[in-house]
């Protein structure tokens, strides 16, 4: 119980510098949303029931051209789709838990929460399930609420975000600060190489496709690569 | 935008269902069967074949510069990777980072 409740805590110490990613970003995702004439609770039903800010811009910038409701919605779902392989690489870890308790951590599920929790399965020795569940949801606490909060002050408040400070770049910098330590493993590192070259590659392909495309090689080309130094 | 209130929630309900049905799908339908080698093997990379390429484009073509190259957000990338080499620990990376974005940035103005 105590190592349950000390890997909730791990976990959210490991979330807790999101904030800085996840602030900017949902209130600036409420700013928008608003001035493209979304009503708040129009947009606070973006931030609970959807919670991916990529997809939500997508979603926002296709219907500001007045899409239809159809594109819009098979566009922000390709963003989405490394949610389902998310998922996939996160059933070995946390399969056997019950299906309430699966279906709390996918609700969770998000970019931030899946890569923090990844690099924790990997870097420490094995825990039960429910180690790792706690640790999730430990990483979604400050994760999950900050974006709900910082969507409801960018629409409530407007723009008090300084115009013309590169805060859309807190993503990137987060997702670096991630991936690096992950390459631990010269079949790591092949694969993100495959992604990098994958994704401008396909960059031509509509609705991000191209992700989904140098992803996939970019899996095979790790995987391959961790075979072969193996049966040397 | 020119939707009726209905169109909007579609599209938010649309979004969300579907979303939040991606999410569930591997984790709540394969539960603790087990994998086979290969298929374990695969989703190892999940993690470093999906991100790079989700923020590759954004280092190199931002939107908020119309999709030119920018010394600020490069530089930053840059020193980000490097901070990580040198300190392996993820918080100070996030900071470190942070703090060349805005120092590029007020310096470059």
């Amino acid at each position: 119980m105590t190592n349950t409740f000390s890997e909730f805590r791990a976990g959210t110490r490991a979330g807790l510098p999101f904030i800085l990613v996840i602030a900017p970003f949902g209130a600036v995702f409420g700013v928008v949303a608003t001035e493209a004439g979304l009503d708040l609770a129009q947009v606070m039903g973006f931030s609970f029931l959807v919670i991916a800010g990529a997809a939500q811009f997508v979603a926002l910038q296709m219907m500001v051209e007045n899409a239809p409701v159809l594109i819009v919605l098979a566009a922000s779902l390709a963003v989405n789709l490394r949610m389902a392989m998310y998922s996939a690489a996160l059933a070995p870890h946390l399969g056997s838990l019950s299906f309430a308790r699966r279906a709390l951590v996918a609700y969770v599920l998000v970019d931030q929460t899946f890569a923090a929790a990844s690099l924790h399965y990997e870097q420490t020795p094995p825990r039960t399930a429910a180690q790792k569940m706690a640790y999730f949801l430990g990483v979604s606490t400050p994760v999950v609420p900050v974006w709900y909060a910082a969507t409801w002050a960018g629409a409530v408040l407007g723009s008090a975000v300084p115009p013309g400070l590169p805060i859309d770049f807190a993503v990137p910098i987060t997702f670096l600060a991630l991936i690096v330590p992950m390459l631990r493993s010269a079949a790591h590192v092949v694969a993100a190489l495959v992604s990098i070259i994958g994704v401008l590659v396909f960059a031509f392909l509509p609705y991000n496709t191209g992700l989904l495309i140098a992803a996939l090689l970019a899996m095979v080309a790790g995987a391959e690569t961790e075979r072969r130094m193996a049966a040397r | 935008m020119s939707y009726d209130a209905w169109h909007i929630w579609a599209i938010i309900l649309g979004l969300g269902a579907g979303t939040y049905l991606l999410r569930l799908s591997f984790l709540g339908m394969i539960g603790d069967r087990p994998l086979p080698a290969w298929v374990l093997r695969h989703l190892r990379y999940t993690a470093v074949a999906v991100m790079p390429g989700l923020i590759t484009p954004l280092i190199l073509f931002p939107q908020a510069t119309g999709g030119e190259m920018d010394p600020v957000r490069l530089g930053a990338a840059l020193a980000t990777i490097g901070i990580s080499l040198w300190t392996r620990n993820v918080t100070l990376t996030i900071f470190g980072g942070a703090a060349v974005l805005f120092a590029l940035h007020f310096a470059l103005i």
